[in-house]
Order: structure tokens, then sequence, then C-alpha cells
């Protein structure tokens, strides 16, 4: 029901036109889904598959969710699966849920003592089969206390699985791999993503579409440069590509999709083509995502095949600010990209 | 008494005398059960508390001697063990406080649920582990219950979530959750939610509290107090030191955790309050460690060897069990002397074990990770170095 009613009828604003040339072929009826409506419509199949999985959290149930992701839930299962949490920034599968990732941080010696390290602790006893999901990263003028990444932060952990949705496809598949994994999966959602509609091929549509967790999408081909990224910052590396198009400059462009496990086979096998790397996320530079690709990119068959040090685009290493000017500047814009690409190609 | 001493004299010279005749003698002398008084607790929130008077049954007796004296003389090996150096790390010792885990037991299901924080190893033995599993596992060898990847806080079993290292935040939200699974599931299970004095006022505990409260989880709260939070008395730690109280809207009792049968009628009767779908319920055990803190803390900078030695000699655990059986003729000294030598023989053949036992071979290191995944490799040291992991 959800997932009808998010057939949008607003042109596509924010999705540049790359993508309507894209999917230029499909049929005129084609079907566009939020992600929040992709979220919703998974966690929905996954409730419906097996009773085990429930959902907790601030709002979810009687409000629909703070940002709605969970709109439609509890009027179809109940007070039993769908619990609203009173204010607490902590056998069964459940599906809790942060407001936003900034409130995990009360939460966050359950998330890492209690369900990271538990399944190694006891030896391979007690396996924690728990989805931590919500918003992670910068918003619009929600200040630094509301803003921050936590990929590296949770990337960091061994027995966490970490996973960032960037389109609707995305949202879908990877909520219910991370539903069905009998480990602890962060699900990085982005606010705002929730709104944005995109293409939902056939397959997409299937109550047992699921992505794998750990592998990567290559969303564009190219032969010049690889251009790394996830969540938000890929529609970003997608623009950008588009505008380089124009002056001959192929990028390639992968959706890590997963944080951790990182697929950098897929990474290492496109450096190898293209021989130049940048790497874009929202986070901040130090420690972060990008910094972690570098390193492997190092270690890996891929750096005798570079032929200029690969470049991190990053957010600023500051806290977030809230005036606009100050917030647009803080996080990576597609011209940041586009200069880096171009040093990096030197052109 | 000329047969019971002549049976008696039998077993002490070591004669193989079956013991089935000894026994057969033996249970024609003795009670079959006996009724004993036991302290009223004190009550909050609560009309009527636990029964005054409780049955024990010969049985029962020798099973809850046996097992405590297992405990204790398990943590007096581990002691031991801690400063050969054989076991490294934390040990925390709950010698002390064995009426709390064996009465715990005793007073629930092996279908319920119980989670505690680091003073664990009594515990780990009541929920159904062997002795050689756990002291292995101290000792950090594969044939330890964690396979030595978990050490002295980190030990599970079935229905036993650990063992865990950070107290009341940790613990206590948990057990929340395991209660709402409970609820769920709706098979009339409990869970039993430990902490400690110390841990009493961590702020989580109070978030769990309301929510358990709120959603009426057959949650069992239960503050072991043994007076001190590592160094810190209760009077130096609590604003309120009525811990049976502290969970305000909760109802709740304080019991007299050195006596074994005390906490069992009073976990009877909690187990039964939350069955009944009444919400959650708190008790306070009323107990007292030997040892420090830790195998680091010698205990007695913060506290006298005067109240150690008086509780030692007035309020042990063991001793009172003990007493009860032999002045109702429940058992005799003999018999139970006999118990301690099995337990003695069963702990040095465990220890024997955790010594000699391997300790788990390092190409196991990456291994459990994640659960039901296909093999990967795990990074060690440096780029070259890598680990297999397995689920």
């Amino acid at each position: 029901m959800a997932a009808v009613s998010g057939l949008v009828r607003r042109p596509l604003r924010e999705v540049s036109g790359l993508l309507k040339r894209r999917f230029h072929w499909t049929a005129p009826a084609a079907l566009q889904v939020t992600v929040r409506d992709a979220i919703n419509q998974g966690m929905d199949e996954e409730l419906e598959r097996d009773e085990k999985v429930f959902l907790l959290g601030e709002e979810v149930a009687q409000y629909d969710g703070a940002y709605k992701v969970s709109r439609g839930l509890w009027k179809k299962y109940g007070d039993k699966r769908i619990i609203d949490t009173p204010i607490s920034e902590a056998g069964l599968r459940p599906i809790c849920e942060f407001m936003t990732f900034n409130f995990s941080m009360q939460a966050i010696d359950q998330v890492i003592n209690s369900a990271a390290k538990t399944y190694y602790m006891s030896g391979g006893l007690q396996p924690v089969p728990i989805v931590f999901r919500g918003p992670n990263g910068a918003s619009a003028g929600v200040a630094a206390q509301h803003s921050q990444c936590f990929a590296a932060w949770y990337g960091h952990c061994p027995g966490l699985k970490v996973v960032s949705p960037w389109n609707s496809e995305d949202a879908k598949g990877l909520i219910k791999s991370a539903i069905r994994d009998n480990n602890p999966v962060v699900v990085l959602e982005n606010e705002l993503m929730y709104g944005v509609p995109f293409e939902f091929p056939p397959e997409a549509q299937s109550k047992d579409f699921l992505i794998p967790i750990g592998k990567a999408k290559i969303e564009r081909q190219g032969t010049h440069i690889t251009v790394v990224s996830h969540s938000r910052p890929v529609g970003h590396c997608l623009e950008a590509a588009a505008v380089l198009s124009k002056e001959g400059v192929e990028c390639e462009v992968i959706n890590m999709r997963t944080i951790r496990p990182m697929d950098m086979e897929t990474i290492e096998a496109s450096v190898m083509k293209t021989n130049h790397l940048v790497t874009v996320e929202g986070g901040w530079p130090q420690f972060g995502v990008g910094a972690e690709i570098c390193a492997r990119i190092m270690e890996g068959p891929a750096f005798n095949f570079l032929d200029a040090p690969a470049v991190r685009v990053t957010g600023a290493d500051v806290p977030m600010p809230y005036a606009k000017i100050l917030e647009d500047n803080s996080i990576p814009q597609v011209k940041d990209i586009i200069f880096a690409i171009k040093k990096t190609l030197n052109i | 008494m000329r047969k019971m001493l002549a049976a008696v004299s039998r077993v002490l010279s070591g004669a193989s005398q079956k013991p089935a005749s000894r026994v057969l003698v033996a249970s024609r002398n003795f009670a079959n059960d006996a009724t004993f008084e036991i302290k009223k607790c004190d009550l909050h929130r609560l009309e009527e508390g636990p029964p005054v008077t409780t049955v024990l049954t010969r049985e029962d007796g020798l099973k809850y001697y046996r097992m405590m004296q297992t405990v204790r003389r398990m943590e007096l090996k581990a002691d031991q063990l801690y400063k050969q150096k054989i076991i490294r790390g934390f040990c925390h010792l709950c010698d002390g406080q064995e009426a709390c885990c064996v009465g715990l037991e005793a007073g629930i299901n092996p279908t319920d649920h119980l989670i505690t924080a680091y003073r664990a190893h009594g515990f780990t033995f009541t929920r159904g582990l062997s002795v050689r599993e756990i002291l292995a596992e101290l000792t950090g060898r594969k044939g330890g219950c964690a396979k030595g990847k978990g050490g002295s806080m980190h030990m599970y079993a079935k229905n036993f979530y650990g063992g865990n290292g950070i107290v009341g935040a940790q613990v206590v939200p948990l057990g929340a959750g395991i209660a709402l699974a409970c609820k769920y599931n709706g098979k009339d299970e409990v869970c039993l939610t430990l902490y400690g004095d110390g841990a009493a006022n961590q702020g989580q505990i109070f978030e769990a509290y309301n929510m358990a409260a709120l959603w009426k989880l057959p949650c069992i709260f239960i503050c072991e107090n043994n007076r001190y939070g590592m160094g810190t008395s209760v009077e130096r730690a609590a604003a309120s030191t009525d811990y049976y109280k502290r969970g305000d809207f909760i109802p709740g009792l304080r019991v007299d955790g050195m006596d074994i049968l005390c906490v069992r009628e009073a976990t009877r009767f909690a187990a039964a309050y939350c069955r009944s779908g009444k919400g959650p319920i708190l008790m306070e055990l009323q107990t007292y460690r030997y040892h420090g803190h830790s195998m680091s803390d010698p205990g007695v900078s913060y506290r006298t060897r005067e109240e150690i030695q008086e509780v030692r000699s007035k309020s042990d655990p063991i001793m009172l069990l003990k007493d009860r059986m032999v002045n109702s003729n429940l058992a005799s000294v003999e018999e139970l002397k006999e118990i301690d030598v099995e337990v003695r023989k069963e702990i040095e053949d465990a220890a024997q074990f955790a010594t000699a036992d391997p300790e788990p071979p390092l190409e196991e290191l990456g291994y459990h990770i994640y659960s039901s995944d296909p093999p990967f490799e795990v990074r060690g040291a440096n780029q070259w170095i890598k680990f297999k992991s397995v689920s």
C-alpha cells in the first residue's frame, strides 16, 4: 500500500537528467518509489515473512515514525510488533530505529559491546540478529549535534556489518538483507534522501528482492577515473560525471552500498582499469571511509596501476555549522568533486 | 545406632562397599524433610511477601549443599590458579555469595533466563556448565566454554546471557530486553536481571525500570548487595541504600542473601508474581563477598578483617545450611564431609584439565566474527598476516 502511494507525481528535481537518460528505454508507466517508501516496503515484507521480526524506536508506531519511514506499519501489525519506546536515546529479530544516528551514541555501548562482540566472545554460541537503522550524516539546518556521519565509527568495529543505501533499490534490498542477516547490521540511511523518488526496476518489486551485503555496485561505467562513494554523495558523483562527460572525461562511479565488509575487489578492479581514484564521502576526513580505501589500495594489486595519488573528498573538518552558506560548504558539493577529479587527472 | 556407626566406619575406612547399601542404611535413619523458619522479607508496595517457613527435602538439601560447596571450591581454586598466574586478567570471585546463585536457580526453571555482570562464575555453574568448562575458560584454553575467546567475564550457556563487563548500563537494559522477548513469545518464562549495589546507581537501570513497568515485562530485577561497589561502601555511594525500594513504582523485597532457603522462597514468590502478568518486581539480596572486588584487590583497605571474619563465622551460607541439615537429621556430618571430598576431587580434576588443555589454535583467532556467514579473511597485525574467519 505504502509503495503504491509512493508513486510520484512531481518532477525528479533532485535527480539529474542523467538518470532520465539512463532509463529512457523503460515503459512510460515505470514505477517510481521514494527511498522512504522503499524502506517501508522492505520492513513490511520482512515483518510479514517472519513473526520474530519486530520494530522498536521513538515514535515509530502511533506517530508513524518521525520521518514517516514506518508509516502504516503499526496499523497493520499492532502493538506487539511495532513498539513505541520512551526517550532513551537500547530468539527475536528486532529492528531498532534511532531517530538519528546521533542519538545512537547514547546506546553505542550496546551496539558495540553487546551486539558486535557477543558472537566472538561467546566462542560462537550467541548470535545477535539485530538491525540498527535510522538517518545518518548531514541533513539541512539541524546543526552540529544532529549532523554527524557515523560510517567510520561503526565501520571500525569487527562483528558489525554496516550498510549505506543511496537510492530506493538500495534501501529496500539492503534493509531486507539486514533483517535476514543473523548478525548485527547498522543501516545508515539519509534523511535528505527519504523523499527522493527513483526508478524501481521489476526485480526490486519482488518480496524476495535482496541486495547482498558486502557487494558494491558500479552505477556508471567509465574509463578515465574511478570515483567511489556511499549514500547521498553517490548522486553528486553522478552529477559530476555528467558534467565531465561533456568535456570528454568518463568517470566510473561506484556505489559502495556496504561500508563493512568493504568490497575492495570491485574498487581495485576499477582502479586497475582507470588508473585514477577519488573517494567521496559526507563524513569527516580524519580516519574516515576514504582514508581506509586509500590505505587498502596501497596494500593491494591496484597500487601499481595508479598514475596519480588517490584523492579524498570529504565533509569539512568542522562540527556542522548552522548558517546555510557555511553548511553548504561543509559537505562535498558537485564542484568540489569535479575539482578533485580534474586535479587527479591533471587537467 | 550400632548399624549406623558400622556403616559410617566402613565408609571412612574407604572400603569398597557399594554406596547403595550405605544409602539404604543412611536413609532409614534420616528424615525425609524438615520445616524451617526463614527471615521475613522487608516489603515495598507489596501486601504480602514470601512465606516465613519452608520445607526442605533431604534430596534438595544435599543438592544445594553440593552445589554451594562446588561453587565455593571452584572459586578458591580460581584464586589459587590466579596467584600461580595460570589465570590472567580479570577474575571476580563470589565466595560468600553462594546462597544467591544456588538459591535463585532453585526458585526458577531451567527454561527461565538469567543475565548478570562480571561476578558470574557461580551463575555459570548453576545455569548448567561444568566446572571443567568454566576453569578452562578462565585459563584461556580451547576446552573452555567460550573456546578461550571470552575469559572470566564472558561465559554463556543456554538461557544464560553472561557474564558482561559493563555494569548496570549493559546488563539491566539487556535483561529487560530478554523479558520483552519472554512476553513476546508467550511461554510464561521470566528473566532474572542482576546487578550489584555499585551498579544500582547507574542511569540506564532506571530507564529499564521505566520500560519494564510500562510494558509489564516479566523481569525480576535483582540487586546483589554485597555492601561494597569495588572499594566504596554502600553508605558512600548511594543516597538511598534501600535498594529494594529504588524501583519506585516497581514492588520490591529485601531478602537475606546468606540463607539459601530465604533466597529460594523469595525467588519463587517473585517468579510467580511475574508469571501472573503483573509486571516486573525487584529483589535485593543482602549478601557478602569474602574476596576483594577482584583478584587485584586484597579487600582489606576499605573494610576490616574483623568484619570479614564475623560474617564467615556467623553467616556463612554453606555453614548455615549444614547446621540446619545436621540438626534436623536431614544428613550426617560424615555424609556432608564425603560430599566435600567428592567436590574437592571434581575441582582438582577440572583444574588439572584447565591447566593441561592447550590454548586455542592460532588459526582460530579470526573465527566467530559473524554468524551463519561463509568463511572470509580477517586482517592480522600487518597486511600480510591473514586469518580465516569461520562462523
